[in-house]
């Protein structure tokens, strides 16, 4: 009897695809004109390396999606004297490859690297990562602690913005029902900045974070002059840790500064437990890999 | 019942041949590709691109095909295990798959397969770390993961003069 209950309240084990509609616009106008006509209506599709698992499990609620394949205007990798633009549609492949962000942007390459198998990497992208808004996600920390901007377009026109504040709570973003993202923005640094990433998982590879660290520091004898942390799967959303940074900024990297930041870092974080590992083991990792990282830049 | 969309037409070039099918929009490539073509050596395993049993060539480029919407297939040039022996001539990856003992169920195979031709077509000389993250992304339950290790070696080796560096 209460089998049965707990059988029929469960949903499908797999989607009925004849309910799914993919539209495959030509141009960005197209797109953005059917965003504008129906927004909210039409969301996004790019890679669909998790997109289609949601569709597979049969816990994909959205029914309309607009694949961005086809759009020319997202893809390809700019590089200026000041800035590297990568349109959104830049796959974890391509940005491996790339000579420029490989030499100057390591961090985004490794995380590339470490983001899934290589069929994942040769579909998944940077926008798509972005979009989809996971905390665990694998780009985002490297994006932070670079600065990147990115280029949110509509009919009404384009805006950029700065990526750090642009994620605002789980899933959420300050993006509206009409916008597509086009591109991000890295700057282009002067100064060499010392440069950490790790991941922490169930595996070396192709496992999802249970925590992960991006960290970037312009140091000058011992003395961080600026520093930029930002940590995966320990908060809603992929999180800067400024408060840390603050109190980072500035001073010499000691033994006793690394610990305190540590207790500064156990106060802005916050960690749960789930599906992938507890909140007690999220603050230990996150704490580790911070003390990691300060010991790596203090030498 | 849901609300449902039309079927629409997709043309692309499957091992070599064009070909056209009606299909709804979000039905898996893989799905095509058995149920559509008939091309039934592509095999599903988990159905959500953890374990590569389902790996195609899209354009040159691996991709599991779980996770591909027909319509993204549109126009595409798409190799599968069947397209990967010339007439009775196998291709060196199959040959030396059988001649090592690579596969023993054989529902990983084909994926294994695509993947080291993958790898080799990228990179004909890859050295031992690089077969392992070349073959990463695809999962075996049988053979331990070392007979199909010594295949791709062997792939290498009867595919080109020189020995790989680094072993």
């Amino acid at each position: 009897m209460r089998i049965n209950a707990r059988y029929k309240a469960s949903k499908p084990m797999r989607a009925y695809i004849p309910a799914y509609d993919l539209r495959v616009p030509g141009s960005l106008s197209e797109a953005l004109a059917l965003m504008a006509r129906e927004p909210g209506v039409w969301q996004p599709f790019a890679g669909g390396t998790d997109l289609m698992v949601l569709l597979e499990a049969g816990k994909l609620s959205h029914k309309k999606f607009l694949s961005v394949s086809r759009l020319d205007d997202l893809r390809g990798i700019e590089v200026s004297a000041d800035s590297v633009i990568l349109g959104a549609l830049t796959t974890y492949t391509e940005i491996q490859k790339h000579p420029v962000l490989r030499a100057e942007f390591p961090l985004l390459c490794t995380a590339a690297r470490e983001t899934g198998s290589i069929a994942t990497q040769n579909r998944g992208t940077l926008g798509g990562n972005i979009v989809n808004a996971s905390p665990a996600a694998d780009s985002p920390p490297a994006l932070l602690v670079y600065d990147a901007e990115i280029e949110l377009v509509s009919e009404r026109g384009a805006r950029w913005l700065p990526y750090h504040g642009f994620h605002t709570g789980y899933k959420k973003m300050q993006s509206s029902p009409d916008e597509l993202l086009r591109a991000v923005r890295l700057p282009r640094r002067a100064a060499p900045w010392r440069q950490y990433y790790r991941k922490v998982g169930t595996r070396k590879r192709q496992a999802m974070a249970k925590g992960s660290f991006a960290g970037a520091a312009l140091m000058d004898n011992g003395t961080s002059r600026d520093i930029r942390i930002a940590l995966g799967s320990v908060a809603p959303l992929v999180l800067r840790a400024v408060i840390t940074e603050d109190s980072l900024r500035g001073g010499r990297i000691t033994p006793t500064v690394i610990a305190t930041a540590g207790e500064t870092l156990a106060r802005e974080i916050v960690p749960i437990d789930d599906i992938r590992s507890t909140a007690r083991y999220r603050l230990r990792v996150a704490q580790n890999l911070l003390e990691e990282f300060l010991s790596q830049i203090s030498k | 019942m849901s609300e449902t969309v039309s079927r629409i037409a997709i043309a692309c070039r499957v091992n070599g041949e064009p070909r056209r099918v009606h299909v709804f929009p979000m039905v898996r490539l893989l799905d095509v590709l058995r149920e559509e073509m008939h091309l039934t050596g592509t095999k599903e395993g988990c159905g959500e691109g953890e374990c590569g049993a389902c790996a195609v060539l899209m354009n040159g480029a691996l991709v599991n095909s779980c996770l591909i919407p027909a319509v993204e297939a549109d126009g595409a040039e798409i190799r599968t295990v069947e397209g990967m022996a010339n007439g009775d001539q196998l291709h060196a990856v199959q040959q030396a798959f059988l001649e090592c003992g690579g596969s023993q169920c054989g529902i990983c195979t084909p994926g294994m397969v695509m993947a080291a031709v993958a790898l080799l077509e990228r990179n004909s000389h890859p050295d031992d770390a690089e077969i392992r993250e070349g073959l990463a992304g695809n999962l075996c339950r049988c053979t331990g993961y070392k007979k199909i290790f010594a295949a791709v070696v062997r792939a290498c080796e009867s595919t080109q003069d020189t020995r790989p560096v680094n072993r």
